[in-house]
């Protein structure tokens, strides 16, 4: 695997190893010859003109001094970079492996490399940077990208395991490490039981996002998925309260002072420090929600009010002696939500990107540290110690998993089976968090730190590489249950008819269940939280905000396809038509609507494949030759099947035609003059396109490719085409393929995300409904025309 | 079905609450259930309650009184499935709930789904937002019966009909959600279950 590791690197890989290389032999060599010089000296002259008094103006100087540590910093986090780009080259290997792995070993190089260089590495990484700088943007993106209705519907369960787990394995690790050490033969006694203590709080700090990725590939099911990744979430946090906690006592007193007041006062701290950090992070998350409400004019500052208002909780709660960690990550995912709605598109990628972005500086940084930590003279190997640290800590993380479990499975509706348990249990991978810790205590205190940090790289290594590799296949051995999410309307209906129902039962039984509470946290938000955080005109302002998703996804795709529209999408334009002029034509407010309606899931998804290292890429790429694939099968059928409909239509009034879409604001006399365009045409024509619809949906592909290829090419057909134009014939134009192909290619099924969250998707579909705008392709007028002149849908308006 | 004798207590407390007293509820009882009303399929839940298929008393209609007993048979239908049953036993429960459900949808009794029903639900389900309107609603009813048209039917020919989700259609779209664990309530979850019907 390794091997597989370093050959992905690739050759450019190994050019700036050489260039690093170099750099530090030559940064080494200068080193040793500017010691001499004093600092204010910066300018090194070379041999030629060293000779010479400071007379002469130096032609070609070298001042690595002044640039070495932004300079060693950047070509790190490069290394890095380009040690990933090779890493996911190679398709297999993020299934297999965590990416940790790959950083601790770029990270082992770089040390191996500046050990054997002699150089010494600058003292990027101190307590006071780490906690202000490399934490908090790590910590940010994790709360930021965590999907919050799982998280929040197994929260009791999370908040137990993850809460009581850390406990459990920070003092049992450091207690029973505390024995050990008093076993005379092994040379441990000077370790108080303080120390173990806090040996055990920082050891215990587990990183198991690195396996969450392994988990995607192999699909394990959502409850899982969500305890793993809540865990993740809020153990940093806990264990950095514990540590300071432990800190606070150590620097206090002796241990013999420490009396059983100070104790219950760490308790009381405990509970204090974590619930106003939570606290302070909703404060500044609905602080951040209302500003951005005012930013629509100035959306380019929208992403650093999102940075900046969670750093400002991050600090005002270490200010406070409360938990940062929780605070940032409370307001990350108050100011998800109302921010979501409120920042334009462009803003709302730029954030995505740029915390993932920082996240990944920040641990890069740190596993780089690990490594330079790796290789080098400062460490203190003792064999019992390490062994038994290992030891104990998978035995406390299995007793802590099963009992915990045991008694939270009494309580959930669908308990976690053994299996489920084992996976969990095997999934506690130490990382970056715990090794910063280690390294960061205070020497003056941990006469043995040496030790300490030895033991954490010992089983921050272990438990990467053997367990991060081995879970993989461990879940797919123990065939856990997977995850079966298709994308299906009914099951999406049915599953939104189980809440309710589920809830009314409850209603009439007279019991509480967490259903009420969701329930009732919803009408609250939706009553005065929404009003006030997020921007006026709710319906028509997100429909611009969807409009302008959607619409940089068309443009990408249509350039991609290589049919180009002729009109642009003038997003300013459309504001101001939004607001409220009467001057839109009715064929734009159903076009906008019709593309709306088919659209919206795509935007809507539910994020559940949550990847540290990766956004979720775009798949435009993969539509677009859908698109043309699906052309061409289309035409073949259409040429082949014959005419009736599908839907057997017993009375009138039920209109079988799938496609009654949503219209608003009536204005009959453009669709009678649309009707007209279309009734001249052959009455077979227009049977075509519910059978492809057939036809398809016998096919059933991924959904999420749907929605892009209705987009696209209608726009073309649209604008300022004749009527004839429309017609649904065999012709070997572009056009009409492309009319024909999109026909077929309608579907119903994007409807079904909008009814994902009832309210929000609720504003979707509303916004569908009122949807207004221009230059929209209204890929379903033709065919909905066609409906329209048949179906009795007409006569009503 | 039998429940444990706590909650049978439990439950006859509550159905006193609600009845006033009286040994029968009637639709309008349901009304003391403040948080029903914001329940946005309220009307199908109380209907369930009356419907003569789920009390077990024929093949349709709906009664105008449920005593004690009916009211604890439409509570058994949300009783967990219990870890030592056996496969044919979750199956059969399975079933069951299913079947509750498919009522519920299928409102004149007739064995199928049609479209008209499919609408309604939809619209009741989404009823309690203001800004869907009723197109929509339909619109994605429309969607969904196409779905399940093609999951149950597979290829249709160009002259078939689809009249409507059948129970056993409507089977088929559930095998892969496991009902089992979703639609339970959590106060009936005690060992001392029996099995289902």
């Amino acid at each position: 695997m390794g091997f597989q590791v370093f050959v992905a690197f690739g050759p450019w890989n190994l050019l700036l190893l050489l260039v690093a290389l170099e750099c530090s032999e030559a940064s080494s060599d200068l080193n040793e010859s500017t010691n001499s010089t004093t600092r204010h000296e910066p300018n090194v002259q070379f041999a030629a003109a060293s000779s010479e008094p400071d007379e002469n103006i130096p032609v070609f100087v070298l001042d690595y001094d002044y640039v070495q540590i932004p300079y060693e910093v950047t070509l790190w986090i490069l290394l890095a970079s380009l040690a990933k780009i090779g890493f996911h080259l190679y398709r297999r290997l993020p299934g297999l492996m965590p990416e940790s792995c790959l950083l601790i070993i770029v990270g082992a190089l770089v040390g191996a490399i500046i050990f054997g260089t002699d150089h010494k590495s600058p003292p990027v990484m101190d307590s006071s940077i780490y906690f202000l700088y490399l934490l908090p943007p790590i910590v940010l993106e994790s709360g930021y990208f965590m999907p919050t209705r799982p998280f929040f519907e197994n929260i009791g369960s999370i908040l137990w395991w993850a809460g009581l787990g850390a406990l459990i394995n920070a003092f049992g690790i450091g207690l029973s490490l505390y024995l050990i050490c008093q076993i005379k033969a092994f040379g441990l006694s000077d370790v108080n039981l303080l120390q173990n203590l806090l040996f055990g709080s920082l050891i215990s700090a587990v990183d198991p996002v690195a396996v969450l990725a392994v988990f995607e590939e192999a699909r394990v099911n959502e409850p899982l998925y969500m305890m793993i990744f809540g865990e993740a979430l809020l153990n940093d946090g806990i264990s950095v309260v514990l540590y300071n906690i432990l800190i606070a006592f150590t620097k206090m007193h002796k241990f013999e002072d420490i009396e059983p007041v100070d104790i219950l006062a760490g308790c009381a701290r405990f509970v204090i420090v974590g619930v106003g950090g939570v606290f302070f992070g909703i404060i500044f998350g609905f602080i951040s929600a209302f500003i951005t409400r005012f930013t629509q004019n100035i959306s380019a500052i929208e992403p650093l009010i999102v940075f900046m208002f969670s750093y400002l909780s991050y600090l005002v709660a270490e200010t406070l002696y409360l938990s940062g960690i929780l605070a940032i990550t409370a307001c990350a995912v108050t100011m998800k939500k109302y921010v979501e709605e409120n920042v334009s598109q462009t803003s709302y990628t730029t954030i995505k990107y740029f915390m993932k972005m920082l996240s990944s500086v920040s641990e890069t940084l740190i596993f780089i540290f690990m490594g330079v930590s790796t290789v080098g003279k400062n460490h203190e190997w003792n064999w019992a110690f390490i062994c038994f640290t290992l030891v104990f800590c998978q035995v406390w993380r299995a007793i802590s998993v099963f009992a915990l479990f045991y008694v939270s499975n009494q309580f959930r509706t669908s308990p976690f089976s053994i299996k489920d348990q084992c996976i969990i249990f095997y999934s506690g991978v130490r990382g970056a968090g715990s090794f910063s810790l280690a390294f960061l205590l205070p020497l003056s205190l941990f006469p043995r730190k040496k030790m300490f940090v030895t033991a954490t790289l010992v089983v921050i290594y272990f438990t990467v590489f053997i367990q991060g590799i081995t879970i993989g296949p461990l879940v797919r051995y123990l065939d856990v249950k997977k995850t079966n999410k298709k994308e299906s309307i009914n099951e999406e209906l049915h599953i939104r008819l189980m809440d309710h129902l589920k809830a009314g039962i409850e209603d009439v039984c007279g019991q509480w269940s967490h259903y009420q509470v969701r329930d009732k946290f919803k009408k609250f938000d939706h009553r005065y939280l929404r009003k006030i955080l997020i921007r006026k005109n709710l319906p028509k302002s997100s429909i611009v905000s969807l409009y302008k998703k959607l619409e940089m996804k068309q443009a990408i795709e249509m350039v991609e396809t290589g049919i180009l529209s002729s009109t642009a999408f003038s997003v300013p334009q459309l504001a101001q038509r939004i607001q409220g002029t009467k001057r839109l034509s009715p064929e734009d407010v159903e076009s906008m609507r019709d593309l709306l309606t088919h659209n919206m899931y795509q935007v809507r998804q539910r994020t559940l494949s949550y990847n540290k290292y990766n956004l979720k890429p775009q798949t435009s790429e993969k539509q677009a030759k859908e698109i043309l694939i699906r052309r061409q099968n289309t035409l073949r059928e259409s040429m082949r099947k014959g005419h009736s409909l599908p839907w057997g239509e017993p009375a009138g009034a039920k209109n079988i035609r799938y496609l009654s879409f949503p219209y608003g604001h009536p204005q009959p006399a453009s669709r009678h003059r649309r009707v007209a365009e279309f009734t001249d045409n052959d009455s077979s024509d227009s049977e075509l396109p519910s059978i492809m619809f057939k036809e398809h949906s016998q096919r059933d592909l991924p959904q999420e490719r749907y929605p892009t290829q209705e987009i696209i090419p209608m726009k073309s057909l649209y604008r300022g085409r004749k009527p004839t134009n429309f017609r649904y014939q065999r012709n070997t134009s572009q056009e009409e393929h492309v009319g024909q192909g999109r026909r077929a290619a309608l579907r119903p099924k994007p409807l079904f995300r909008a009814v994902d969250e009832e309210y929000e998707s609720g504003e979707e579909s509303a916004e569908e409904a009122s949807a207004i705008g221009p230059g929209w392709p209204p890929e379903h007028r033709p065919s909905r025309e066609h409906h329209k002149s048949h179906s009795p849908l007409l006569r009503r308006k | 079905m039998l429940i444990s004798s706590d909650q049978i207590e439990q439950l006859h407390r509550r159905f006193k609450q609600l009845s006033g007293d009286q040994p029968t509820i009637r639709k309008e009882n349901f009304n003391n259930v403040p948080d029903l009303d914001l329940n946005p399929i309220r009307s199908k839940i109380i209907r369930a309650f009356f419907d003569n298929r789920n009390l077990r008393k024929g093949p349709s209609g709906v009664a105008d009184e449920i005593n004690f007993e009916d009211f604890l048979t439409i509570m058994s239908y949300f009783r967990p499935i219990d870890i030592t049953m056996d496969e044919e036993q979750v199956q059969l429960c399975r079933k069951e709930k299913l079947r509750f459900l498919f009522h519920m949808y299928d409102s004149d009794s007739d064995g199928r789904i049609t479209l008209e029903e499919y609408r309604n639900v939809v619209e009741e389900l989404l009823s309690g937002n203001p800004h869907i309107e009723k197109e929509s609603a339909r619109s994605i009813a429309d969607g969904a019966m196409m779905e399940a048209a093609s999951v149950c039917v597979g290829q249709m020919e160009p002259d078939q009909v689809y009249e409507g989700i059948t129970f056993d259609d409507f089977l088929k779209i559930w095998q892969g959600i496991d009902i089992e664990t979703k639609m339970h309530v959590r106060f009936l979850n005690v060992e001392a279950m029996a099995l289902c019907h």
